[in-house]
């Protein structure tokens, strides 16, 4: 639905100019990141962004050829796994205290399928 | 009148277990010093002083029968980004603004369990994304040294909360420096301890591999007794470490003699403000009073340690925060047209600036095509940093430092370029990248506001860090320092 490979391909990342997001850009992650922005707010996120994907670009100078992404935050250490066994009792009408709405046990979202 | 509020946690142990003073008084005291506060500080999100006066009841006939835990009847407040089952708990954000847990954080619960009694939930960045405490749906905190100051963040509520002497201590979480900055800027001791050493379990997500639990207190020897009752192997935090905790307290009293102490020469070249610089020097040379052996250490990598986390937190924050969608708890847009309708008014209303603008570069690094370059990209040179680190601690126990460049900031200075905010942060983000246990003591003031030296140590050693400090706090008097407004 949403290509976004198409709409960056303008935006080259080795690039000797500050990085500058369009308009239809930044709508582009904002719809990825499902956030409804105002009018007002676009053009300022599109400035702020801009200069924070500048500045994480330093990490381009840095050699990494040969090195390994840290895969966890504790080097050398996996993620732990446990016996798939049910552990959890049913608390559903407490967390449903919480929800906007509900009804009969569901959770209630605007109708999806006509 | 009372002055119980000037003796640090643990003299109030010893005190409450003599019954020189009961827990209704302490509490009564404390309740009294954050209402009187409040206007001035905001540094809470919420207040049950209720359920805390039942406790302390609880707690006194305990104590009198000679029962009771290592924490019986102290008062303690949490950052609201830990759950507190049946109390509201926001993480600072309009989306969680009617939130009511259902649970405790496992934080929580070992602090309950060790009879430590909450006095309310401490105001804090919008989920804990933030450097200054002013990114908070119920407003900025303010630092008790100069209220038009910031009492640095995200853990700024805590933070503010201990220096005014409100509470003995606080939790705290540090993702990027969150605990260690604010505990400069405020003149208090705060840890962060080992990534896996205190569990996530019900503390809210911002970046789950960089994020940790901790303290913030009056002195190095408060932050042990606290932190002994909250670490350790929790089987509900998949990234918790099984492995045995050492006795905090009891280990804090290791002699400093021989101790090798590398100086982190990035840090004493990036950006650090000469005076803040001269307090850190200053107590290095009380270090070299007690025996401990001083050399510069060198991390060519570090300087990139603030793109590197610009890059993974972000990603793993709009990863988590993908939860927020209206559905099953949180705030929901009113009249949503539809299911799309619904998850963007509600996120794009929900969330405030700073939290809308981290999820959106998550999203951009994380997005097809820019995965290896960004994402990958920062987990290698995460990579180079942590080895870094590793490499260093082979020569020397701990490294020291500055944590923040500068002194507390003026409200509103920082607030218009992130990239501004973001640097503050330059000196702590290293630990969180390497998951090193580090802490902040103060260690001098530039005019009337406090300077933090920061000590990191190996993984899995808090007790070396939380000795040093102790040693450094038994010779200086700067972590005793009370603001004149709340002395």
């Amino acid at each position: 639905m949403y290509d976004f490979q198409l709409t960056f391909r303008s935006s080259s990342r080795n690039r000797a100019t500050p990085m500058s997001l369009t308009r239809e850009q930044l709508a582009s992650i904002a719809t990825l990141a499902r956030l409804d922005l105002g009018a007002t707010e676009i053009p300022v996120y599109q400035q702020s962004l801009s200069r924070i994907i500048d500045f994480v670009g330093a990490l381009d100078a840095c050699d990494t050829a040969d090195v390994a992404p840290m895969a966890h935050p504790l080097a050398g250490l996996s993620q732990r796994l446990r016996p798939d066994v049910v552990t959890e009792e049913d608390h559903h009408e407490e967390y449903q205290a919480n929800a906007p709405q509900t009804a009969g046990g569901l959770y209630l979202v605007p109708k999806v399928i006509e | 009148m009372s002055e119980l509020y000037r003796s640090t946690l643990t003299q109030l142990a010893a005190g409450l277990r003599a019954r020189r003073f009961s827990s209704v008084e302490l509490v009564g005291e404390c309740l009294k010093r954050i209402e009187r506060s409040q206007g001035a500080l905001n540094a809470f999100i919420s207040v049950t002083a209720a359920e805390a006066l039942a406790a302390a009841r609880a707690a006194d006939q305990t104590l009198a029968g000679g029962g009771g835990g290592a924490l019986t009847g102290l008062p303690i407040a949490h950052k609201d980004i830990f759950c507190t089952r049946g109390v509201r708990t926001t993480c600072g954000s309009r989306m969680l603004d009617n939130f009511v847990s259902p649970y405790d954080a496992t934080v929580v619960a070992r602090l309950k369990a060790a009879g430590a009694i909450t006095l309310g939930k401490t105001n804090m960045d919008e989920f804990a994304m933030g450097s200054s405490t002013e990114h908070s749906y119920y407003g900025p905190a303010r630092n008790p040294w100069n209220p038009q100051l910031v009492p640095g963040g995200s853990s700024g509520g805590s933070a503010a909360a201990v220096a005014a002497r409100l509470v003995p201590a606080a939790t705290g979480t540090d993702t990027g420096g969150s605990i260690r900055q604010p505990a400069a800027l405020c003149g208090i001791t705060g840890i962060k301890p080992t990534y896996g050493r205190v569990s996530r379990y019900g503390m809210i997500a911002f970046a789950s591999s960089l994020d940790q639990g901790g303290v913030l207190a009056a002195s190095a020897a408060d932050a042990a007794l606290l932190l002994r009752e909250m670490a350790g192997f929790d089987a509900r935090d998949s990234t918790s470490v099984e492995r045995a905790v050492p006795d905090y307290v009891a280990a804090l009293e290791q002699p400093l003699a021989g101790l090798k102490i590398g100086l982190l020469r990035e840090f004493f070249e990036q950006g650090l403000e000469p005076a803040n610089e001269r307090c850190v020097r200053a107590a290095l040379r009380v270090f070299e009073t007690l025996g401990a052996r001083l050399s510069e250490v060198s991390l060519p990598h570090l300087p990139l340690s603030v793109p590197v986390y610009y890059v993974v937190a972000p990603a793993e924050a709009s990863s988590n925060l993908a939860r927020y969608d209206g559905v099953r708890f949180g705030y929901r847009c009113e009249r949503p047209r539809d299911l799309d309708d619904l998850y963007r008014r509600t996120r794009g209303e929900g969330f405030g600036a700073e939290v809308k603008r981290r999820i959106m570069t998550g999203t951009y690094v994380l997005s097809a095509g820019y995965y290896d370059a960004y994402y990958l990209k920062a987990q290698r040179v995460r990579s180079l940093i942590n080895a870094d680190f590793i490499r260093a601690f082979r020569d020397v126990d701990v490294l020291m430092g500055p944590t923040t460049p500068t002194p507390a900031f003026a409200i509103g200075a920082k607030t218009a370029d992130p990239i501004t905010m973001y640097l503050n942060d330059i000196y702590t983000i290293g630990a969180n990248l390497a998951g090193l246990p580090a802490i902040s003591v103060p260690c001098g003031f530039v005019g009337e506001l406090p300077v933090g030296l920061q000590i990191v140590g190996p993984h899995f050693h808090e007790e070396r860090v939380l000795a040093a400090a102790h040693a450094f706090q038994r010779e200086s008097d700067w972590h005793t320092r009370i603001p004149a407004d709340y002395a």
